[in-house]
C-alpha cells in the first residue's frame, strides 16, 4: 500500500498538469483553425487569442437560463465538461504514456466522449424550444452512425500494435520502430472522416451556423448562455484537440518522450505541436473545399469511412 | 446428430429468451403484465431461456462446434440491432422496455457466441472472457431493466397512460423517479461508470481478444464485424434513451395526465433506490463481480482464466495488462475532479442564474411547439427505411373547400416485418390443415361408429397378422 500512495499522487500531479495543459491550449487551436480558413476565403480572421478573449467574457456573465429547465439543464455542460477532462487524462500527448493510462484505453475514451454527448443531448431536450430536440436528435444520429467506424478504425490501429492502451500502443509502436503498413493510410483516411463527424465540422456540420435547417451541434447548444456557454465551447475546443491528438497517437507517435528528461520533453512539445498543427491544416482544407452535406447523405460518408476501416482490418490481417 | 440437439434446444431456449426471429411475444407479453412482474419477466424470466442456451447448447453437448458459436453470434448480433431499431420507433414505454431486452438478450448471446467459438478452437482463456462477459451482462441487465420497469411503472400508474408522446416535464413533478430513470438509462446506454459499461467492456474484450489469434481468415473477420455491431447497438441505445427520458421527464408536460402526475410513494421509490445504487456499485468494483462470477464458472468445462488476469476489486484486465485495462473507479474520480474544476471556473461570475422564459421565435411556447418523441427518432428512421419500410398516410379534411382543411389526420406506421412475413403464412399455413381436418370431424354418429370399427378391425387384423 505504501509504495502504491507515492505512484498514485505522481499519477495525479501527472493527469492534472495534462488536463491543464490540454485545457490551456485548446482554445489556441480553435481560433487557429478559424484564422486560417479566413485567409483562405481572403479574410484576416480573429486574433489568434480570441478563443481565450471570448471564454474570459461567458465565464464573467450572468448565467440565463430557461424556466421550463431544471437541474438536468444545469448538469449537461458540467458532465461535457468533467468528461472532457476525464478524457485529457487517458491520452498520452508528450510521454509515451498517459497520465490515468491504467484506468482504461481505447474503449473507455470513446465511452467518456459518449458521456458527454448523453448529458448534452439530454439537456438541450429540457428547454421545451424545438431546437434542442433537433439538435439532439440528429446529433445522436450521426453519432450512433459514426461509432461503429469509429471503434474499427481504432481497431484497426490498436490491434496492429496488439494492445488497445493507448500508452502501451505509443510504447509497442516505438519500441518496434514506426514501419509503414498501406492499411495505415486507410485506417487515417476513415478515422480522419470519423474526426471531422464527430467534431461537428464541414461537411457533417457547420460550427459557425444559427440556420436552423443547417445546425446540429450549434442546435443542441442554442440555449446556453454565460458561464453554461463558456463550459460548453470549452469542452468541445478540448474534444477537438484530444481527437486531433488521438490521431497523432496513433499514426505518427515519433518524437514522443520515452523518458523523463527535459530536452526530451521539450523536443516531444515542438513534435506534438508541428503535428498537431498539420492536422489542423488538413481540417482547415477539409472545411474550406468541401460544401456542407445534407443530413440523409451523412450516412453514406460515415459509410465511406466504415468500408475504408474494414478494408484495413483486411488487408492487415488476412 | 449433436447438431441435430443443438438446433432444437437452441431453439426452444431461444423462444424463452427472445431472440430474433423468435421474439414476438415480447413486445406484447412485457406491456400487459402489472409492472413489478414485467420487471421480473425481463429481468430474471428471460435469462431462464439464457440459462438453458449456457448449460445445454454451450456446455451440456461436449465440447461446441465452431459452426454453433458462429450462429450463436449471429443470432446475437441480429437480435441486438433489430431490437435496438424496433426500440427507436416505440412510443409506448413498456414496448421500448421490451425491445431493448431483446437486444440485451442479443449482447448476452455475442458474448456466449465469442466464448463458444473460442471454445471449439481449445482457446480456455479467451472462452472463460466469453462467458464471463455474458454472465456479467446478465447480472447487469437484470438490474437495469428492473430499475427501468419500475420507473416506468411509476410513470404509467400516476399518468394513466403509456405513451411517451403524452408525457413531458414529470421531472418537476416526479423528482426521484426521474432521477432514477436516468441512472438506469445511463446503465443500459453502456455510459462509464456504471455497470452497462463494465459487462460491454468485457464483451469488446472478448471479440477483440479473440481476434489475435484466430487462424481461419472468416471466423478471423467475424470478431471485429462483431465488434462494430456492438459499437452501433450501444449507441443506438443511447440514442433511445435520450429520446426516452428526455421526451418523457423534460420540458413542458404534453397533456393533461402528464400535468397531473404526483410522485409515487415511498414504498415504490424504495426499491429503485436500491436497483439504483447497484448499478453504480456494479459499475465501480467490477472486480468483485468477477471474483464471484470466476467460482460459478470453475465447473465449467474447458474454461481458464488468464493467469495474469487481474480483478482486484477496483479493476479488470481480462486479457491481460498489457492488452486493456480499466479502473472505473479511477475514471469516476477523474470525472468528479473535472465536474468539480467546473465549480472554480463558473464561480468567477458571481451572478445567480437568472430565470426567463424560453424564446418561443416570437410566438407562444407550448406543448405543441415542443420536439416529440417521433420527430426525435425520425432520421433513424430515413436512415434504416430498408430496416422499418415505413408507410405513410395524410389525409387533409376539409368543410367548404380544399384549400382551407378542417382536420389533417397524419398516420406512420413501421412494418411489423417478422409478424406479417414469418408468423402469419405460418400461422395461416396451420390454419388451414386444421381446417382441412375438419373434414374427419363430421358431427355425425355414424361417421364417428365407423371410425371406431374400422379402428378395431384393423387392430384385430395386425394382431393376427403378428400372431
Amino acid at each position: 500500500m505504501a509504495p502504491m500512495i507515492p505512484d498514485a499522487l505522481r499519477a495525479f500531479s501527472l493527469a492534472v498538469l495534462q488536463a491543464a495543459g490540454l485545457l490551456a491550449l485548446a482554445p489556441l487551436l480553435k481560433t487557429a483553425i478559424k484564422k486560417m480558413k479566413a485567409r483562405l476565403q481572403n479574410r484576416q480572421g480573429p486574433p489568434l487569442l480570441q478563443g481565450y478573449y471570448d471564454l474570459a467574457k461567458l465565464l464573467r456573465k450572468e448565467p440565463v437560463r430557461s424556466e421550463t429547465a431544471s437541474w438536468v439543464f444545469v448538469a449537461g455542460p458540467r458532465v461535457y465538461f468533467g468528461a472532457a477532462v476525464a478524457a485529457t487524462t487517458l491520452v498520452p500527448v508528450l510521454v509515451a504514456a498517459a497520465p490515468l493510462e491504467g484506468a482504461g484505453g481505447i474503449l473507455l475514451l470513446v465511452g467518456t466522449l459518449a458521456l458527454g454527448r448523453f448529458a448534452l443531448a439530454t439537456a438541450a431536450l429540457d428547454t421545451g424550444s424545438a431546437f434542442g430536440g433537433m439538435g439532439a436528435s440528429r446529433d445522436m444520429t450521426i453519432a450512433a452512425l459514426a461509432e461503429p467506424a469509429l471503434m474499427l478504425g481504432l481497431f484497426a490501429s490498436a490491434l496492429a500494435a496488439g494492445s488497445l492502451n493507448l500508452g502501451s500502443l505509443v510504447r509497442s509502436v516505438l519500441q518496434h520502430g514506426i514501419t509503414f503498413h498501406p492499411s495505415d493510410l486507410l485506417a487515417f483516411a476513415g478515422l480522419f472522416i470519423i474526426v471531422i463527424a464527430e467534431t461537428g465540422r464541414i461537411p457533417v456540420d457547420n460550427p459557425a451556423t444559427h440556420l436552423e435547417l443547417t445546425m446540429i451541434h450549434e442546435a443542441m447548444v442554442l440555449e446556453y448562455a454565460g458561464p453554461d456557454l463558456a463550459l460548453v465551447e470549452w469542452a468541445s475546443a478540448v474534444k477537438e484537440l484530444l481527437y486531433l491528438t488521438l490521431l497523432v497517437d496513433l499514426f505518427m507517435p515519433v518524437g514522443m518522450a520515452t523518458s523523463a528528461r527535459p530536452v526530451a520533453i521539450v523536443v516531444a512539445l515542438l513534435a506534438w505541436a508541428g503535428k498537431v498543427f498539420l492536422l489542423a491544416i488538413a481540417v482547415t482544407i477539409t472545411e474550406s473545399t468541401n460544401a456542407k452535406l445534407r443530413l440523409f447523405r451523412v450516412p453514406e460518408l460515415v459509410s465511406i469511412s466504415l468500408g475504408l476501416a474494414f478494408l484495413a482490418l483486411a488487408i492487415r490481417f488476412l | 446428430m449433436r447438431d441435430v440437439l443443438f438446433g432444437l434446444f437452441f431453439i426452444g431456449f431461444g423462444v424463452k429468451a427472445g431472440i430474433i426471429p423468435l421474439h414476438v411475444w415480447l413486445p406484447e407479453a412485457h406491456p400487459a403484465a402489472p409492472t413489478s412482474i414485467s420487471a421480473l419477466m425481463s429481468g430474471v424470466l428471460l435469462k431462464a431461456g439464457i440459462y438453458g442456451i449456457v448449460r445445454v447448447c454451450a456446455f451440456g453437448l461436449g465440447v461446441p462446434r465452431l459452426s454453433w458459436g458462429v450462429i450463436v453470434v449471429a443470432v446475437g448480433g441480429l437480435s441486438a440491432v433489430l431490437g435496438v431499431l424496433y426500440a427507436l420507433m416505440q412510443h409506448d414505454l413498456k414496448r421500448l422496455l421490451a425491445y431493448h431486452s431483446i437486444e440485451n438478450i442479443g449482447i448476452i448471446l455475442l458474448g456466449l457466441g465469442a466464448g463458444m467459438m473460442a471454445l471449439a478452437y481449445g482457446r480456455s482463456e479467451l472462452a472463460w472472457i466469453g462467458v464471463a462477459a455474458s454472465l456479467y451482462h446478465v447480472l447487469n441487465h437484470a438490474v437495469f431493466k428492473g430499475l427501468l420497469f419500475l420507473g416506468a411503472g411509476d410513470v404509467v400508474m400516476t399518468t394513466g397512460t403509456r405513451q411517451i408522446e403524452q408525457f413531458g416535464g414529470l421531472l418537476r413533478r416526479m423528482p426521484w423517479t426521474g432521477l432514477f430513470f436516468l441512472v438506469g438509462a445511463m446503465a443500459i446506454s453502456g455510459l462509464p461508470p456504471l455497470n452497462g459499461f463494465a459487462s460491454e467492456w468485457l464483451t469488446f474484450q472478448a471479440f477483440l481478444y479473440g481476434f489475435r489469434g484466430s487462424a481461419e481468415p472468416l471466423v478471423r473477420f467475424l470478431f471485429p464485424v462483431g465488434g462494430a455491431l456492438l459499437a452501433l447497438t450501444t449507441a443506438l441505445a443511447a440514442a433511445c434513451f435520450v429520446k426516452a427520458f428526455g421526451i418523457s421527464f423534460l420540458a413542458l408536460p404534453r397533456s393533461q395526465a402528464a400535468a397531473g402526475a404526483h410522485e409515487a410513494p415511498a414504498v415504490m421509490l424504495a426499491p429503485q433506490a436500491l436497483l439504483a445504487a447497484l448499478c453504480v456499485v456494479l459499475g465501480l468494483f467490477p472486480g468483485v463481480v468477477l471474483r464471484v462470477l470466476g467460482r460459478v464458472l470453475r465447473p465449467l468445462p474447458g474454461l481458464q482464466p488468464r493467469a495474469d488476469a487481474v480483478w482486484d476489486g477496483l479493476g479488470m484486465a481480462a486479457g491481460g495488462g498489457a492488452f486493456d485495462h480499466v479502473v472505473p473507479l479511477v475514471f469516476a474520480a477523474a470525472l468528479v475532479c473535472g465536474i468539480a474544476l467546473v465549480g472554480v471556473l463558473a464561480a468567477r461570475s458571481g451572478f445567480a442564474a437568472r430565470r426567463v422564459p424560453t424564446w418561443g421565435c416570437g410566438g407562444e411556447l407550448s406543448a405543441q411547439t415542443e420536439y416529440t418523441a417521433t420527430a426525435f427518432s425520425k432520421p433513424l428512421m430515413m436512415i434504416f427505411r430498408a430496416v422499418y419500410r415505413p408507410t405513410r398516410q395524410v389525409e387533409s379534411l376539409a368543410d367548404v373547400s380544399p384549400y382551407f382543411p378542417q382536420e389533417v389526420r397524419y398516420h406512420a406506421e413501421i412494418e411489423p416485418t417478422f409478424e406479417r412475413y414469418v408468423y402469419r403464412p405460418l400461422l395461416r399455413a396451420v390454419m388451414r390443415v386444421a381446417n382441412g381436418l375438419k373434414v374427419v370431424q363430421a358431427g355425425s354418429l355414424h361417421a364417428y361408429l365407423a371410425y371406431v370399427i374400422a379402428m378395431v378391425v384393423w387392430l384385430m387384423l395386425r394382431v393376427w397378422w403378428r400372431s
